[in-house]
């Protein structure tokens, strides 16, 4: 059976968009892409789409209530909101280093959360 | 406090504009960098964008705001980048002089030899688009909720709509569904999407936000808080089509319907905006109309990546640096003509040592008192004779002059001053 899929490319601020044909459930045609990273991500967006998280976590004692955080690759596009309820269930403690894993292997993905800036003492 | 009243590169704003002309002015051979913020850290407004797609240009990574923020907060603290925060310079003279403020110092002043204008830019306020409607709370920019949200951890609301179709406000869709909101629509009055298409599908359409093209908001309920918006359709020129309202309930209305580049200082400095941009005229090298004042950023014009922002700043503060330096060395190259034994003064009070080079310089002085008796007119540094000549006389009534000749050149390169004397001989 042959089904047609119009997805919208978001491996760049390009914003291709892109007319996918399956056939029998396997990618047969990618039209619209401009280059290779178009084809790469129908694959990944039809079969198992992902999506980076960016969210923020408590910490005590530092410059900010909060620091942020972020996947470190992009996780699958269903456990986004399971991943945001982890985050809320854990609190650091002042300082936080730029990069430091704040929870490893989130959901067994395989994929850390890292912070995205140094957190100093408030 | 400042070590120093004068620098080589001031640069207002340490957001990615102002962070990369202070790494670029550094590279460039600019000694005495400094950077004015006003905030309380350095970043700008980096800091709150918590969302990824930062640094695909610069790094070949898919970064946040802050991790791309803080490469070039460590870049300019190694190069040694001075930096003043929770300081606001309240006004930028033509002549390059800062009038500035902090709580912790007070007022102070502080010379440039360039400058960096890298301010960046305002949201559009509710005022500015004239929403009519109460005036409840609830009515936020979507930068000033994306602050509360990811900086001091508060929600502005549950149930939000939001008016512009803007990169921030689709952003803030995302991230208040993330904590819990629900986004109840994005009206955009325009037919087509002002932000990135890329941020329409992973902020709205993964999550079923719906968003409405050529519709905007007509009117704003609530009491104290925002209870609900009326949403309407517009045609092709902005009427309202009759009979396409809505009331929308919910409790916060976010804007996201432009940025306009800030520029209160660039005015007071005398730097030319442009009626277009809402920003400065520049030339490549990003100078304003003002010799010695540069601009890069949202300041100049809004951009929609930051990484085209750190390209811009790196030029300017390349420019900066350039001109700073070609300054001090012409600073150097100056020394003063000063008036010795029986000397009443000397023209000209100041010489630029390289044009001895390949010219002479006349020095004209008259003397205190009279001497009737052969005198020497004689050039020195303080320590070594530079050039004298014989006179039968000296009176007051009559102008004598020494000149400097090209074969002086060497001793006066060493001076940092020159004085006149005329003694007996």
């Amino acid at each position: 059976m042959v089904e047609k899929r119009r997805i919208i490319c978001i491996s760049c601020p390009v914003g291709c968009e892109l007319d996918v044909t399956l056939d029998e459930g396997k990618i047969v045609e990618v039209e619209g892409n401009s280059c290779k990273l178009g084809l790469d991500y129908a694959e990944q967006e039809i079969f198992d789409p992902r999506r980076m998280v960016a969210s923020t976590v408590r910490v005590k004692n530092g410059f900010h209530p909060l620091v942020p955080v972020y996947t470190e690759k992009p996780v699958p596009k269903p456990k986004i909101f399971e991943v945001l309820a982890e985050l809320r269930n854990i609190e650091l403690e002042a300082p936080v280093a730029v990069n430091d894993v704040v929870i490893e292997n989130v959901l067994d993905t395989g994929i850390n959360i890292i912070a995205s800036r140094d957190m100093p003492k408030g | 406090m400042l070590n120093k009243d004068t620098y080589d590169v001031v640069i207002i704003g340490s957001g990615p504009g102002g962070l990369a002309a202070a790494v670029a002015a550094k590279k460039a051979g600019a000694e005495d960098v400094l950077v004015i913020e006003r905030d309380t850290e350095l970043g700008g407004i980096l800091l709150q964008c918590i969302h990824n797609g930062f640094g695909a240009e610069i790094f070949h990574e898919d970064l946040p705001g802050p991790s791309y923020a803080q490469r070039y907060i460590d870049e300019s603290l190694e190069l040694g980048v001075d930096t003043l925060l929770d300081t606001i310079v309240l006004e930028v003279t033509p002549g390059r002089k800062l009038y500035v403020s902090s709580k912790q110092h007070g007022f102070f002043e502080i010379n440039a030899r360039a400058i960096v204008l890298a301010m960046g830019c305002r949201e559009r306020t509710r005022a500015m688009i004239q929403i009519p409607g109460m005036r409840p709370a609830g009515v936020y920019t979507a930068g000033t909720a994306q602050r509360f949200v990811n900086i001091e951890g508060k929600m502005p609301g549950e149930k939000v709509v939001i008016l512009g179709s803007g990169d921030i406000g689709m952003i803030m869709a995302r991230r208040l569904t993330f904590e819990g909101a629900k986004v109840e629509r994005v009206c955009e009055i325009l037919p087509f999407l002002s932000g990135l298409t890329r941020n329409y599908v992973q902020c709205l359409h993964d999550f079923d936000i719906p968003l409405l093209f050529q519709h905007t908001v007509k009117f704003i309920y609530g009491k104290n808080r925002v209870e609900a918006v009326k949403t309407v359709a517009v045609d092709d020129k902005w009427n309202f089509v009759p009979g396409s309202e809505e009331i929308i309930p919910c409790d916060t209305l976010l804007l996201s319907v432009g940025l306009i580049p800030e520029n209160e200082l660039s005015r007071q400095a005398g730097v030319e905006i442009d009626p277009i941009t809402g920003g400065p005229y520049v030339d490549e090298s990003r100078q304003t109309n003002v010799p010695g004042i540069f601009a890069a950023g949202n300041v100049v014009h809004v951009y929609d990546l930051a990484d085209w922002v750190t390209l811009a700043g790196y030029e300017a503060g390349k420019g900066a640096a350039k001109y700073a330096m070609a300054l001090r060395a012409s600073e150097v190259d100056r020394i003063p003509v000063l008036a010795g034994n029986n000397v009443h003064h000397v023209v000209p009070q100041t010489i630029n040592k390289s044009s001895l080079e390949d010219e002479e310089i006349e020095l004209q002085l008259r003397v205190r008192t009279p001497v009737e008796e052969r005198v020497m007119i004689e050039v020195h540094d303080g320590q070594n004779q530079i050039a004298r000549r014989l006179a039968r006389y000296a009176r007051p009534g009559e102008m004598n002059t020494i000149t400097l000749k090209p074969k002086n050149f060497a001793d006066v390169e060493k001076a940092s001053s020159i004085t006149v004397d005329v003694n007996p001989r």
